[in-house]
């Protein structure tokens, strides 16, 4: 399943690190970063969007908070959060809010599914239990 | 070298310097809740200690409380509460450590400004853990001074280094460079960029003028003096870099260059005045000549100096540099003095021109059980040293302690001298501190004790020459106790502390040699130089009492008269925050208030060897040709009159005062000059002084 994530771009090679720092003096160090990840997103994303509410807009406000988010997204390896939120920012630079508002939407679907996929992956490890390291490997 | 290097960081960790670099102490700073938890899985994968926050103001809160504390600080960019680059300045400025930027924007002209700002490193997220690696490389390279080490991957280049090597190329015109640097071009950029003269000189040669490498400037003591005039002699508030570098007529310096050195000064003022009234407050608390120990703090700054001076100018910091440790230990600060004290001495051959720190860790020593001060003392003449190597690295505890009384040597050194051991190595300090960041320097005597806040050094300069005598006197310059430095932790404190450890570098308490004319009792007066006028805080000057006179070695450096804050009558020198306009009168915060105290202690303890009447004289000609000479850096409206007949010294500072009003936010200069010329109580008349200082404690000290 993982291997699926990663092909479909949902992740990149940041992924693999967290899971290499995963170990038996954290052992649930990914699950807690993509849970702080997602609590802290959620949070950026809803700024955005009153944001993006505002008139006239703050294209440098926007292009702030979605700095953040980008950060945050390079940081767990999500990859297409990443670049919606490049393409985002380009927008913003261009101070087209039909870019922006555009590229958000498909920013925000990005950030569901990606959570939902994951979500579902720390499923599968909690059911797979200790062996999830080798299910892992495997997958 | 790691040996070498495990062995003088006496101070560390144990457990870092023997495994290093496993148990690297990293503090990492990043906003983003996110990162920061990958960031400290990554750092702690590599076995370094980590510890981390969000705030950027949380951060500086953690340094300053023990400098000594972290090895390395790995910051974000983009904060909220502070930027990545402003506390990138801070920290080096304060603490001189290295300091690695982190940045999802990898663009040229951000990196740039990363490593103009002084960051070892820049490195783009999401961080790799190969790269971490390697940043203790950094840490190891600044021990070591500025040679020239490469960040030596063992791995195959990554990317990310690449691209940014490339890119940097691409916007340094690195192409253009000779091959060979072209080749070390990727590891150039992981380099610390302080190791990077060549390179950048290359560049520079290589490179249009559009892209704003420089080869680096060291900030000598002459420079900073020169610099600290400049400054005195155009206002504190007008002085532009433009005009600054116009003044000061050197070859070669930038605009560029005097504008950070400008900006780090102000820093400094700022954090004297802030160490002062932290001092002041500590004075306070301690009560007892302990407060000098205040200064211990400071010595830190000192120390960390050191540090950094190994390649400065000052070798002997090294020494100084243990002992600043010891003095950072501040333990009592009274053994720690003491003891960095002697190491001070040890570092004698810092002295160059230095205040013979020899004789004023001797006499201090002496002092130094008396009071406890002395031992603050020491760690001041480190401080005076590390002024001098590092203007601006003095951190907070030596200079500020130092730097209050450059040279001036309020040398009283006699009845002082029991405080002045103490104190006097505050005072020393103080001087030191007294940023006379150009004063101090300019003061050239080398006796520089204390380079009060750069400007004020010069005060001490001139009165180091008079200042010598004190030093004579007593030699007791003792550490100035860093009273006020340790206080070290108030930010404030710690931004003077740099510049007053730096300025009093430039004061080599072993400068006694031969300058001290009659400095031995002279408080200098001039405390011009002493009384850095730190920034804002000076009010309060921490009169740990610990004021250290340093007796303005033959250099007339100005003579930091510690009086320990032997008269626990802590005079609560006030450090006169003024941003030091003129400088000249640094308390820095130590010391504004151990200045005073220290001055005024010797009052206290009767310490009036000073042959005030005999002293003041030569203060005050000295102050007052001191602060002549410092281009307005002395508050030379203070006329500090000796009073002979007390033996009381009655130094009369000229303080310009507006100079030192202006640097001193209250009369901090009195304070400070009250103190010391006042030993006991004696009425000093200040009245003179315009700067406002308001003696307040001086009676209490006394």
């Amino acid at each position: 399943m993982k291997k699926s994530l990663f092909d479909q771009g949902y992740l990149d090679e940041q992924f693999y690190q967290l899971e290499e720092l995963q170990d038996e003096v954290s052992p649930n160090f990914v699950e807690e970063v993509v849970t702080l990840f997602f609590r802290d997103s959620t949070r950026l994303v809803t700024n955005i969007d009153q944001a993006l509410e505002k008139r006239p807009q703050d294209f440098r406000k926007l292009d702030a908070c979605m700095h953040q988010l980008k950060v945050s997204a390079s940081s767990i390896g999500a990859a297409k959060m990443k670049n919606e939120c490049t393409s985002f920012k380009e927008f913003c630079g261009k101070e087209s809010l039909e870019g922006c508002i555009r590229s958000f939407q498909k920013l925000k679907k990005e950030h569901s599914t990606l959570r939902t996929k994951l979500e579902n992956y720390f499923q599968l490890l909690r059911q797979v239990g200790p062996v999830e390291k080798a299910v892992r490997s495997g997958k | 070298m790691v040996e070498a290097w495990k062995e003088s960081s006496m101070g560390r960790g144990g457990e870092q310097t023997d495994q290093f670099p496993v148990g690297m102490r990293v503090l990492a700073v990043d906003d983003d809740p996110t990162c920061l938890m990958v960031l400290e899985a990554l750092l702690r994968r590599c076995r370094y200690h980590v510890t981390t926050t969000n705030q950027a103001t949380v951060a500086l809160k953690l340094l300053r409380e023990n400098r000594d504390k972290f090895d390395l600080v790995i910051s974000d960019v983009h904060m909220p509460d502070m930027d990545g680059f402003k506390l990138l300045e801070l920290v080096g400025l304060e603490m001189d450590l290295p300091v690695i930027m982190l940045s999802v924007n990898g663009e040229t002209k951000t990196v740039m400004k990363g490593i103009t700002h002084g960051a070892c490193d820049y490195l783009l997220k999401p961080v790799r853990i190969e790269e971490l690696k390697n940043i203790w490389q950094h840490v190891v390279r600044r021990k070591f001074g500025h040679r020239d080490y490469g960040v030596f991957d063992n791995r195959e280049d990554s990317e990310n280094h690449q691209t940014f090597c490339n890119e940097g190329a691409q916007g340094l015109n690195i192409s253009e460079l000779p091959k060979q640097n072209g080749n070390l071009c990727r590891k150039r950029k992981d380099r610390d960029d302080e190791d990077d003269d060549d390179f950048e000189e290359t560049v520079l040669e290589n490179e249009d003028p559009s892209t704003h490498k420089k080869p680096r400037v060291v900030w000598s003591i002459d420079l900073h003096r020169k610099f600290v005039a400049a400054v005195n002699q155009l206002g504190i508030d007008k002085a532009v870099p433009k005009r600054i570098l116009e003044l000061m007529n050197v070859d070669k310096l930038t605009r560029e260059n005097v504008a950070s050195h400008l900006q780090k000064y102000r820093l400094y003022l700022k954090r004297l005045s802030a160490v002062a009234s932290k001092q002041a407050s500590l004075v306070a608390a301690l009560g007892g000549s302990e407060s000098s120990y205040l200064h211990m703090g400071s010595l830190d700054g000192f120390m960390n100096f050191q540090a950094f001076t190994t390649s400065g100018q000052l070798p002997p910091l090294t020494s100084l540099q243990q002992s600043g440790v010891i003095g950072r230990a501040n333990t009592s600060g009274m053994g720690l003095c003491r003891h960095s004290s002697s190491e001070l001495v040890q570092a004698g051959h810092i002295n160059n021109t230095r205040i013979p720190t020899n004789d004023l860790i001797r006499s201090e020593g002496v002092n130094l059980h008396r009071n406890q001060h002395g031992s603050l003392l020491q760690g001041i003449p480190t401080s005076l040293e590390l002024e001098h190597l590092q203007p601006k690295r003095v951190q907070e505890a030596n200079c500020e302690l130092l730097g209050g009384f450059p040279g001036n040597g309020l040398p009283n050194g006699n009845p002082h001298s029991s405080y002045v051991s103490a104190t006097s190595n505050a005072l020393m300090l103080q001087t030191l501190q007294q940023k006379t960041h150009s004063s101090g320097f300019v003061n050239h005597s080398s006796t520089r004790t204390l380079p009060i806040s750069s400007d004020s050094f010069h005060v001490n300069a001139g009165s180091s020459s008079q200042i010598p005598d004190l030093a004579r006197c007593n030699n007791t310059w003792q550490c100035a106790p860093l009273n006020g430095y340790t206080s070290n932790n108030s930010s404030a404190s710690s931004l003077t502390n740099d510049y007053l450890v730096k300025s009093t570098n430039k004061f080599p308490v072993s400068q006694r040699s031969n300058n001290y004319p009659n400095v031995s009792s002279a408080i200098r007066p001039p405390l011009q130089d002493p009384f850095i006028v730190r920034d804002g805080q000076n009010q309060a000057c921490s009169s740990s009492g610990q004021t250290m006179v340093r007796p303005t070695n033959a250099d007339g450096e100005t003579k930091v008269i510690n009086f320990s804050s032997a008269c626990n009558s802590k005079q609560r020198l006030e450090p006169k925050e003024n941003n030091i306009s003129d400088h000249d009168v640094m308390f820095t915060s130590f010391s504004s208030s151990t200045l005073l105290n220290n001055f005024m202690i010797d009052p206290v303890s009767g310490n009036q060897s000073m042959s005030n009447s005999h002293h003041n004289k030569t203060m005050d000609q000295n102050i007052i040709s001191h602060t002549h000479a410092i281009p307005s850096s002395l508050p030379q409206n203070c006329n500090i009159d000796k009073s002979d007949s007390d033996g009381f010294l009655k130094v009369k500072y000229n303080l310009q005062g507006q100079k030192l009003q202006r640097g001193i936010g209250g009369c901090s200069l009195d304070d400070i000059v009250s103190s010391v010329i006042k030993p006991e109580g004696d009425e000093i008349s200040f009245a003179e002084c315009d700067s406002g200082f308001d003696f307040y404690h001086r009676g209490a000290c006394l």
